[in-house]
């Protein structure tokens, strides 16, 4: 059987998401999305800019025709905000499939949970498929997918802190507990972070400054493509029972 | 020349002189903005872009005109 990566009924190529802000420039940012092989990217919503019209914009360099565009909330701090957000969103391009971010705390950008389940209610009932940026909380995780969430997506750490997956027991607990997509949004640092997160048995990452920020964003583009690959390979592949003894690898019988 | 009578709106935050009964078609054409790309809010109200040609501006209406940009 295939492995296939499907969110809200829709197969997806590849298992790596990647964001589109903090770049220096589109063509920078163009060219690292198409280096990492992804074919969804998340976009945010703002006022055009009205004074400065020779402005380059998203559409131009990235075509939604070809990737998919996942609208995000970021920057909102209450459901309606977010509500209002994302249906601005969908009259932009008829999009559904939709990246639900309501955050609570300006400093750590953790999300306010109370406010992004609501949320989830009430745009699942407006026929929006939802996929939910929350905290690596197992409870609040089962309560997303009650509220008919498409996808759970934990943080591994603070939105842009690059610190990689700080709790990877709670990522564990909810894998078990859910069949939902379940990506990894917000935290991780560099390319080896994707391939834990994946070896836990994500289905899949969403990385934004790691990319961007790198020393060098394309390569970094390249290195977490593969990271999710090998992840995803190591994953399904099973790994070696642990051993606290060594056990060595060349035959004893017959040593000179 | 008769003069034409001005009203102002709100747009994307900033205040902006319009003609009185301007349709925000118009506002849109006259801005240059590719409308497929956006979308319109007239007074926290979504508006169908099929149906810009039938709205007339009035004083202190609020209009937001909003994109995609790269974002995380």
């Amino acid at each position: 059987m295939r492995d296939q990566f499907i969110i809200a009924k829709k197969k997806f190529k590849s298992r790596l998401i990647v964001g589109t802000g903090k770049y220096r420039n589109m063509y920078e940012c163009a060219k690292a999305v198409k280096l990492s092989g992804a074919d969804i990217v998340t976009v945010a919503v703002r006022r055009v800019n009205i004074s400065d019209k020779k402005k380059p914009l998203l559409m131009d360099y990235i075509d939604p025709k070809k990737i998919t565009y996942l609208p995000n909330t970021a920057g909102c701090f209450n459901s309606k905000e977010a509500l209002r957000t994302l249906r601005l969103a969908r009259e932009i391009g008829g999009w559904k499939l939709v990246k639900l971010e309501v955050l609570g705390d300006k400093k750590n950008l953790f999300p306010e949970m109370i406010e992004t389940l609501s949320s989830t209610e009430i745009l699942t009932k407006e026929g929006f498929q939802v996929m939910v940026y929350c905290n690596d909380d197992p409870l609040m995780a089962k309560r997303l997918e009650n509220a008919g969430a498409s996808a759970i997506m934990p943080l591994a750490a603070p939105i842009g802190s690059g610190l990689g997956i700080l709790n990877t027991t709670n990522i564990k607990i909810i894998r078990n507990q859910t069949k939902l997509p379940l990506i990894i949004d917000a935290g991780l640092g560099q390319a080896s972070d994707a391939t834990i997160a994946m070896e836990l048995g994500c289905d899949g990452v969403l990385v934004n400054t790691a990319i961007a920020k790198a020393k060098k964003p394309y390569d970094m583009a390249l290195a977490f493509k593969n990271a999710v690959i090998a992840g995803r390979q190591s994953y399904l592949s099973g790994r070696m029972e642990k051993s606290l003894i060594g056990k060595p690898s060349s035959p004893i019988k017959g040593i000179i | 020349m008769k003069k034409i009578k001005k009203i102002k709106i709100k747009l994307n935050g900033k205040d902006k002189q319009i003609p009185k009964d301007f349709k925000i078609d118009k506002l849109i054409n006259d801005l240059k903005i590719p409308i497929k790309k956006v979308a319109i809010e007239l007074n926290q109200e979504i508006l169908d872009k099929k149906k810009l040609s039938k709205i007339k501006l009035k004083k202190n209406d609020k209009v937001e005109i909003v994109h995609f940009i790269g974002g995380g």
